[in-house]
């Protein structure tokens, strides 16, 4: 791909839909050494959204892996945490009882 | 393969970082920092991030106030391109006891004394502050408007970019595993990558610091004990200061990007590496938080976590020289209130291990308080 096409794609690339984390922001930070998704996670905050990297994290080790020419199996995930998915406050207030 | 430093960190959370940057902005020429992990990885990265000035004890107030300052013009200082995303928008502590109001009378007048800018505030002027919070049972609260919040990835991350900017090394996912010493002087660490020889070792590894002082065989006070939070979705601004109250153990503040941080105290906590995530604990921070902030019933938690405080028997941290192994250092024991204090730490720590004058006295700090048994018992912790 040539160079400056691909930049504007970058420009309009969506990697984490949530926190509206573009792919230009990504190669930024891959370009500055970070390439860590657990440091990618905390300084640009993609996958902390609602969705919790469910559809990012798969773009972004893909993107990691195509950067530093590492296998994709190589890379990391993040940890996945609880909840599996969003629940409002005044539910989880009511607790065990009332459901 | 061997190395040579002038100074080594351990630990590569807020309080390894920034004392790593004074180091080396001291003149220090080789400056290495290892941590084990990744930076922020320790409770760092899981903390709150709160900051706040209102506190119960003299060593206490003085490294948050002067923090605080620091703080507001860190960026500059760190020349950081990004956002350490510091808002002030006050500190609001709640007293539901007779005691509570009591006690928090006695923290204010300290805090005067100290130059902070706390104030006591009614029930109704809790109302104008906070408009969603319920005042039921509530006595009055203690206020300070220069209270507030930082991004702590930022944060450390301005530290480490400055420090590499100053040459400081820093090598991740690299483990010490043992402080070689020369008859009673420390010689160097020994890490998961090598050795790298320094007369001046600091430890600044959280609630890991007992073990790595146990390589030289000096028994620190300093116990790990989990504390979970959580976090909501982002929604409209609701909610200006951050709210806490000691009666229920809880904390709550609204962050820049919208949502929601807030936290538990539990009293029954094994005092242990355990990092778990629990049900229970949604469950009761959901009942307390939603009858203190009822309009927060309709957000949703998308992510919960938990970090470990390192705590001491006076929840005051030790700060200081090993007096028994020359060249060894440690910052830790920060009892869930390190990340605000960070700043300054890492200037007293830098400037202590360089043999200069530190900005202030820092004996009070050093762990021979537990052996003469002048204690710092800081009462205001959640
Ligand atoms: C849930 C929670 C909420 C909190 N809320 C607040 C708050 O609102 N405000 C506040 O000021 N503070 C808060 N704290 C406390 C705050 O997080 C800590 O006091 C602060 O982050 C301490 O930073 P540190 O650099 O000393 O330690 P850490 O961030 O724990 O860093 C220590 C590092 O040392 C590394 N390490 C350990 N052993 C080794 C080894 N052998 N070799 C190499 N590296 C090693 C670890 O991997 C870790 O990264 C909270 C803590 C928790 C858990």
């Amino acid at each position: 791909m040539a160079g400056k096409e691909y930049a504007k794609e970058e420009e309009f690339t969506i990697i984490c839909r949530c926190e509206d984390v573009i792919l230009e922001e990504i190669h930024s930070f891959i370009s500055r050494g970070i390439t860590d998704m657990e440091q990618l996670k905390r300084l640009l905050r993609v996958g902390m959204g609602p969705c919790q990297g469910r559809t990012c994290s798969a773009l972004l080790a893909g993107e990691i892996a195509r950067t530093t020419g590492k296998y994709v199996g190589d890379i990391k995930f993040t940890t996945f945490r609880p909840l599996a998915a969003p629940i409002k406050l005044g539910i989880l207030a009511r607790g065990e009882s009332h459901d | 393969m061997t190395k040579t430093a002038d100074a080594v960190v351990i630990g590569g959370g807020i309080v390894g970082c920034a004392t790593a940057y004074n180091l080396a902005k001291l003149g220090c020429k080789k400056v290495v920092l290892v941590e084990e992990k990744y930076l922020t990885s320790g409770a760092t990265g899981r903390c709150g991030a709160g900051v706040r000035m209102q506190w119960g004890t003299e060593p206490n107030c003085i490294l948050a106030r002067d923090s605080i300052k620091m703080l507001e013009n860190l960026e500059e200082e760190l020349e950081y391109p990004g956002s350490i995303e510091f808002k002030q928008s006050g500190y609001l502590l709640l007293a539901y006891t007779e005691k509570m109001v009591e006690q928090f009378h006695m923290n204010i007048g300290l805090q005067h004394r100290l130059g902070i800018p706390s104030c006591w505030v009614t029930p109704e002027e809790v109302k104008e502050i906070v408009p969603h919070l319920n005042t039921q049972g509530l006595h009055g609260a203690t206020y300070c408007p220069k209270d507030g919040h930082c991004n702590p990835f930022k944060t450390t991350d301005a530290y480490a970019q400055a420090a590499k900017r100053l040459g400081v090394e820093i090598l991740t996912y690299t483990k010490v595993t043992d402080l070689p010493r020369n008859s009673d002087k420390i010689k160097g660490i020994e890490t998961t990558a090598g050795i790298i020889e320094t007369p001046l070792v600091i430890a600044c590894a959280g609630a890991y610091t007992r073990q790595l002082a146990r390589l030289v065989g000096v028994d620190l006070p300093i116990y790990p004990e989990r504390h979970q939070i959580l976090v909501t979705e982002p929604v409209e601004p609701l909610l200006g200061p951050m709210v806490m109250s000691f009666y229920h153990g809880t904390y709550c503040q609204q962050v820049p990007h919208g949502g929601f941080l807030m936290g538990l105290g539990d009293p029954h906590e094994v005092k242990d590496f355990n990092e778990d995530s629990t049900w229970q604990f949604l469950h009761e921070t959901a009942a307390k938080i939603t009858f203190m902030l009822p309009v927060l019933k309709e957000v949703r938690v998308v992510r919960q976590w938990s970090g470990l405080y390192d705590l001491t028997p006076d929840k005051t941290q030790i700060l200081g020289a090993i007096p028994e192994v020359p060249g060894f250092f440690v910052a830790a024991g920060f009892s869930g209130h390190g990340f605000m204090m960070a700043p300054v730490v890492g200037k007293l720590m830098a400037e202590v291990m360089l043999g200069l004058e530190p900005q202030y006295p820092i004996e009070m700090y050093g762990v021979k308080r537990f052996a003469e048994g002048s204690l710092y018992v800081e009462p205001s912790v959640v």
